[in-house]
């Protein structure tokens, strides 16, 4: 059992810390959410360069061929520096793509960062379960007309192509009949409505009507596509788990420093038991979440679908609930200065709050946890 | 990054599992299994079969005795001891008093002890705790004077644990009132059957007696059991609390109780289903479950860094471990219900085969609960823990 990462491992997160804390700055971060596109073309290419768009993805197609545990690194810098970029859509996007086959041509450009990724899975009324879908999927030609409105598509207008959830058969809340498809943004018949999220990315409504595709924009198998779009989402949780993790570090590191320095009553507040046992409580949930966050890494490539789903969802779930832990405490802590815009621990309580809603409550992963098997004993006692 | 056990620890795995299933004694497990008192024959009994195998102190040097094992494999062999309900080897001797003499007492001591904590010869006890000095361990004061080659021992300990049957008691003792306090103590080993020295039972909450206050009158303890240098107990004390830092959290033993209750949970009927069905119940103890999932990668996380000396990331595991211990038993009372109430000492002790109350599974469920308050306050109360975090990790 090894808890070290490898050399380039640690040389990727290393290249990305200096670049966010040389070029990412909180004040540049603040500037990019509130310009016209909200991200940042200059960040994007440098992220490229960095071969951050090539690391997850296959070597076929220009990548690296990272695994999880790569990723877990740079999401872990992504959330301490509270990025923006398209990058979680994007590499989501990709691994879609890898995971059903085919599609090379689209990933060469993902690697190159000459083309970014969204991902429009959720609907008004899917909530957490993805397999829930009304959009339709209609045979037609040899390709597809595909109806219906995706919902808080991350960083949906931002992407030159959409991976797009649809229907072709089954019940709307089956996983039965769920087809995949590759979409252009600029297809005949899609329109994306772009706006700001609370915590400081974007996302888009993207409404699909008469959608002409052609057999090759289907992505794997028609009507086959839950498991991937399982596994993906599992992969999507696994990222998030660590970008939190990094958020958390960072939100953690400000609050303990803010005690330190935040004199009241004649001595620094960090002095007072109530606060320092908050704060032992946020260490506690913190090397918690980031030992689950680990375990996920390690296993959301897995081939073992049934371990990969509950690790998962053990993840998800601890993460979420030490986000909000974690964020919340931190504000408080902070008193006054908390609740401002000017403090960069309050967005990193943001962006936490909404990771822990985003693929995946905690009740929602509690819920998947006890349906795997494993949960119920085998044995009577 | 890789989080498999290599072939080589799975195989170490096997060797554990063969020795546990051939020598574990059925009635040992049974008790454990099912939450039943051990007596003092019990744990010297299994303390003895481990003895003959060479791996009661798996942390030990091997010259005094230890197993040359990594710090994973003294986690395999933990985890498979709880996983298979063996009863505990007592701390007292083997981790708290043992590493101790190693370090700071001399070549007698050493030749004469360490063979015989081994070995389970002695039954050992700890002497720190005293009505006036619990968290502020510091501020005790059992009076040590010399008188020759004696001192003269007064005062009294208290939260003895299983103090009753002990052969040995560790000590801290005041020898120089005038000093800082932490600077006066000292680290004494006194013989029980010395005269002078009374014991009186402390009843739990569960009506076990699992705690002593020892009396302390004029007790004569030769100046030859002193280990290391006079007044300078404070720093074995702390020496001896900053070890064994990673069994503290106790994750095999938790995952069998967690396995006992889903098991007790599918037996037990709420509207006509099992009541692990129910998503309220099931939620529960998915919560914990996965708790316990990020306490055991956490555990494995200290113990990769071992080597690199014992730190307070113990008191992490600590606060956690202890606070899931607890949430089990209560899970399983919550999971009995109305069965909680009834309460059988005869069944609990061995003495009756059978509950009179119906089921053997549930009786002891209620007595565990309430014993299992005593984690989050022995060996440092979690709030002490929680300071130790801020001051040693966080700098606060
Ligand atoms: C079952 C059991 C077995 C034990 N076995 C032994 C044994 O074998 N040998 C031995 O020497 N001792 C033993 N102990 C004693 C144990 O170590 C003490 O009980 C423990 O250290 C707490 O001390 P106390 O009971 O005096 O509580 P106190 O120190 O009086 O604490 C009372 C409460 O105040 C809190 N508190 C105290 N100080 C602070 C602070 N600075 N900040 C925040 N909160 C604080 C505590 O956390 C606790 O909640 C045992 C105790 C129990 C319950």
């Amino acid at each position: 059992m090894d808890f070290n990462f490898n050399q380039e491992q640690q040389q990727f997160a290393d290249a990305l810390r200096r670049w966010v804390d040389k070029d990412y700055r909180f004040e540049t971060r603040q500037a990019i959410i509130h310009s016209a596109t909200g991200t940042s073309d200059a960040a994007w290419a440098t992220l490229a360069e960095l071969g951050m768009t090539a690391l997850p993805l296959p070597a076929g197609a220009g990548g690296f061929d990272g695994t999880a545990v790569d990723m877990l690194l740079v999401m872990q810098e992504l959330g301490r520096g509270l990025v923006v970029e398209p990058y979680l859509a994007t590499v989501l996007g990709a691994r879609f793509l890898t995971l059903a086959g085919g599609h090379d041509g689209v990933l060469e450009q993902v690697a190159g960062g000459s083309l970014k990724l969204a991902c429009a899975l959720g609907e008004q009324q899917s909530r957490h379960d993805l397999h829930d879908i009304a959009t339709t999927a209609t045979a037609s030609g040899d390709g597809f007309v595909l109806d219906g409105v995706k919902t808080v598509v991350l960083h949906g207008a931002q992407a030159g192509a959409l991976i797009v959830s649809a229907r072709s058969g089954g019940r709307q809340d089956g996983t039965d009949g769920i087809s995949l498809f590759l979409v252009p943004a600029d297809a005949p018949g899609v329109t994306v409505r772009d706006y700001r999220t609370i915590d400081g990315q974007r996302a888009a409504t993207v409404t699909l009507v008469q959608v002409v595709l052609g057999h090759e924009a289907l992505i794997g198998q028609a009507g086959q596509g839950w498991p991937v779009l399982d596994a993906a989402l599992d992969y999507g949780a696994t990222l998030l788990c660590a970008e939190a993790v990094g958020a958390m570090d960072a939100i953690f590191a400000a609050t303990l420093e803010y005690l330190k320095t935040r004199q009241q009553f004649g001595a620094p507040i960090g002095k007072f038991q109530a606060l320092q046992h908050r704060m032992a409580d946020m260490f506690i949930h913190l090397e918690q979440a980031r030992s689950m966050a680990m375990l996920a890494a390690a296993k959301a490539d897995s081939n073992d679908v049934a371990e990969r789903r509950r690790t998962v969802s053990a993840a998800k779930a601890r993460v979420g609930l030490a986000a909000t832990f974690v964020g919340q405490q931190a504000v408080q802590l902070h008193g006054g200065m908390g609740v401002t815009d000017e403090l960069p621990a309050a967005h990193h309580f943001k962006r936490l709050s909404m990771i822990a809603l985003t693929l995946g409550d905690v009740e929602h992963h509690i819920e998947r946890f006890i349906a795997q098997p494993g949960f119920l004993p085998t044995e009577t006692a | 990054m890789d989080l498999h056990y290599t072939a080589g620890e799975t195989a170490f795995r096997d060797t554990v599992r063969a020795f546990l299933d051939s020598h574990l004694p059925a009635d040992l497990q049974r008790k454990v299994r099912q939450h039943l008192r051990l007596t003092k024959d019990d744990y010297v009994r299994w303390h003895k079969i481990v003895a003959q195998q060479g791996w009661a102190a798996p942390a030990w040097p091997v010259e005094y005795g230890g197993t040359g094992w990594t710090a994973v494999q003294r986690h395999i062999w933990e985890d498979e001891c709880a996983r298979a309900a063996t009863p505990p080897i007592l701390p007292f001797g083997v981790n708290m008093v043992a590493p101790v003499i190693m370090a700071f007492a001399n070549a007698e001591q050493k030749a004469y002890y360490l063979p015989r904590i081994l070995n389970c010869d002695d039954w050992w006890c700890q002497g720190y705790s005293e009505p006036g000095a619990g968290s502020d361990l510091a501020s005790l004061k059992t009076t040590a004077e010399r008188d020759g080659d004696h001192y003269i021992v007064n005062g009294q300990k208290t939260w003895t644990t299983l103090g009753q049957h002990a052969d040995m008691i560790f000590c801290l003792v005041r020898t120089d009132s005038t000093v800082r306090k932490q600077e006066g103590i000292s680290f004494l080993l006194i013989d029980m059957k010395t005269p002078g020295i009374t014991v009186r039972p402390i009843i739990m909450l569960d009506e076990e007696h699992e705690v002593n206050e020892v009396f302390f009158d004029n007790v004569r303890v030769p100046v030859s059991n002193l280990v290391g240098q006079e007044n300078k107990g404070w720093t074995y004390a702390k020496y001896l609390l900053g070890h064994e830092r990673t069994g503290i959290a106790a994750v095999g033993r938790s995952q069998r109780e967690l396995t006992f209750l889903k098991q007790l949970a599918m037996r037990q009927n709420k509207r006509g289903a099992p009541l692990l069905h129910d998503p309220a119940f099931a939620a529960k103890v998915a919560h914990l479950e996965i708790e316990l999932m990020a306490l055991e990668m956490t555990v494995l996380r200290v113990i990769s860094e071992e080597g690199k000396g014992p730190g307070p990331q113990a008191s992490m595991l600590k606060v956690r471990g202890s606070e899931l211990q607890q949430q089990l038993t209560e899970l399983m009372v919550e999971a009995i219900g109305p069965q909680a109430l009834p309460f059988d000492p005869d069944f609990l002790d061995g003495s009756a085969p059978h509950s009179s109350a119906g089921d053997d599974l549930a009786a002891p469920l209620a007595a565990y609960y309430f014993n299992y308050r005593k984690t989050s306050i022995y060996g440092g109360s979690n709030e002490i823990q929680k300071n130790i975090i801020t001051q040693m990790i966080l700098g606060l």
